[in-house]
């Protein structure tokens, strides 16, 4: 909403004489253009292209034919497609989830006058500042099973008793990425709930408090429900980012261990570049729009619900 | 509330806040620490926070990786493009944003919030497709191409903000003592604008050298890698992958973000933290 503010102009186009607003119209149009056209080609085109390609069988080797809904039944009938669903949205959900609890924990931490909030702040710059691929090698250096800080920290905590594998193990490896999303993703969710929190009405705070309610009280009845749109907004934009991310996790640990973090663009990359089935890739693309599509037009309906 | 839960409660605010500035800081300090490591030390399986000594053999041995130079200057080329490419159409494009109300506006900010969520598993194959029909695989050009499109939206969006905050009544007061519509522009717009331009020029320039997912996909001749492109591949050697050129290598991409972030940092946090408590 706030975006929509900044992005009208901000005067009030004076009233033309007709030929002259359509001449200037004329001029922006062309200024546009340049931008426009390479958009259209690289963007917009692809976009129809990969809709029309999830009805064909093209392959890396041939122009395909259509084929009508045939790669969509095999896709339904393909269990390693549907394990990579599953595995996508144990991801998106469990990296969303977590990195908002976290980072509304923080932000309230960091709302309150504390020495060092300041630092803590400039310091959630590191994680954007990073390239996902430079984050991922940084965290196999700290999960690395023989001179990992990871083993070494929990082991002298007494958590862990040998050294384990962390991206390796089928079954530490997708906690472990999600561990990694969530460190990526939490700093910024923290900044957008901070300046969500500073929003809020000191005013109606101070009633509450005056009238005797308790922080928690408060905090569920006052802070929360004037965060909704902030927190609608920020969980349906972390959730649709962590079902699109690739760089990451394709750098930690390519799917692996047994496909075990096969997530579902990595499983979309691999059938259409590494095994030339074009048309299948693109109908998974369509598939998983659609899913990300409806899983948020279910989740805006019910938030909308609740907030009346 | 009695002073005492109250001192409790700090004392647990600072303990989390500090929880929270390590578990950002340490991995970084880690990576840092390993850069400087020697390979003895680094073999080592008790490894230390800091390094023994501050060694530079990793750095220099990073440097003179035939692989990872030649991807820098890859990089560089493909980045330094796409910033004069995405200045060049996009300077334009948002100063009519910014000013005229045409449809192709509503049109233009559609898209550009449309690019946030963008479906990019929707497109690459056919973008894969398209390109290869004009010869453009393997080549830096249609990578240049791909990483203009995919800058356009925030570069667009940045910098109409920075036309609008430029009083029309500037132009409209120039236009009245005679000047002609393109001087207007280029003797009184463009001078306003360059603050905007250079920090557009940054953040383009970043997005682009930092860019994976359609470098990987159009980039198979390894003499043509990027860098993020060969440090990936760099790991994907199981085994033999010597972690403490990697790490050096690592730091080395960085500093054209690091610099971006440290001119910005400030702009970024305050726009994003209007009127913030003071910490």
């Amino acid at each position: 909403m706030s975006q929509h503010a900044t992005l009208d102009p901000p005067v009030p186009a004076p009233a033309a004489p007709a030929a002259r607003r359509r001449r200037r119209d004329a001029g922006g149009t062309i200024l546009v253009l340049p931008a426009l056209i390479p958009v259209a080609l690289l963007s917009v085109w692809p976009l129809l292209q990969g809709i029309y390609l999830a009805f064909t069988d093209t392959t890396a080797g041939r122009p395909g034919a259509f084929v009508g809904l045939r790669n969509f039944a095999d896709l339904g009938s393909y269990g390693l497609f549907w394990d990579s669903f599953r595995i996508g949205l144990v991801w998106a959900v469990s990296v969303t989830v977590l990195q908002f609890l976290l980072a509304l924990g923080l932000a309230l931490l960091l709302n309150m006058r504390l020495r060092g909030a300041a630092f803590a702040r400039v310091l959630a710059l590191i994680p954007w500042a990073m390239p996902p691929v430079i984050i991922a090698i940084m965290w196999k250096l700290m999960y690395d099973p023989r001179s990992g800080p990871v083993n070494g920290i929990l082991s002298t905590l007494g958590i862990i008793d040998h050294n384990v594998n962390w991206l390796g193990d089928f079954s530490t490896a997708l906690p472990a990425v999600i561990f990694v999303g969530v460190w990526v993703g939490m700093p910024a969710t923290t900044v957008v709930l901070l300046a969500g929190l500073q929003s809020v009405d000191p005013a109606v705070l101070e009633a509450g408090a005056v009238d005797g309610a308790s922080s928690w009280r408060r905090f569920w009845h006052i802070v929360l429900p004037s965060l909704r749109p902030v927190i609608v907004a920020i969980t349906t934009l972390d959730f649709i980012w962590s079902f699109n991310e690739f760089g990451l996790v394709y750098v930690l640990t390519a799917g692996g261990p047994g496909g075990k973090t096969m997530l579902p663009m990595l499983f979309a990359y691999n059938e259409a570049f590494k095994y030339g089935n074009f048309g299948l890739a693109a109908a998974m693309g369509v598939v998983i729009v659609a899913v990300i599509v409806l899983l948020m037009f279910v989740y805006l309906r019910a938030q909308r619900r609740a907030a009346q | 509330m009695t002073p005492r839960r109250l001192t409790v409660g700090r004392a647990l605010s600072y303990l989390a806040l500090a929880g929270y500035v390590v578990l950002l800081g340490f991995p970084l300090v880690w990576l840092l620490s390993t850069s400087f490591k020697t390979p003895r030390e680094l073999a080592s399986l008790s490894p230390s926070l800091l390094p023994e000594s501050f060694s530079l053999t990793n750095f220099r041995s990073a440097i003179e990786q035939q692989d990872l130079l030649r991807a820098g200057a890859n990089s560089l080329i493909v980045a330094g493009c796409t910033t004069a490419l995405v200045i060049l159409v996009s300077v334009p494009a948002s100063y009519a944003l910014a000013r005229f109300r045409s449809r192709l506006r509503g049109v233009a900010m559609g898209w550009i919030l449309v690019s946030q969520v963008f479906p990019i598993i929707l497109i690459v194959v056919p973008l894969f497709l398209i390109l290869k029909q004009f010869g453009l695989i393997d080549s830096l050009v249609g990578l240049v191409l791909v990483d203009l499109v995919w800058s356009l939206p925030f570069a667009l969006w940045m910098l109409q903000g920075y036309v609008a905050k430029i009083p029309a009544e500037l132009e409209e007061a120039a236009a009245t003592d005679g000047a002609s519509r393109l001087r207007t522009l280029t003797s009184i717009v463009f001078p306003l604008l360059l603050p905007g331009i250079a920090a557009t020029s940054m953040f383009a320039f970043v997005l682009s050298w930092n860019e994976f997912f359609f470098a990987l996909v159009l980039i198979q001749d390894p003499t043509l890698n990027t860098l993020p492109l060969a440090l990936a591949r760099f790991v994907g050697q199981e085994g033999q992958v010597q972690l403490g050129p990697l790490a050096a290598g690592s730091l080395l991409s960085m500093i054209p973000s690091l610099v971006f972030f440290a001119l910005m940092q400030r702009r970024l946090t305050s726009g994003l933290l209007a009127g913030a408590v003071k910490g």
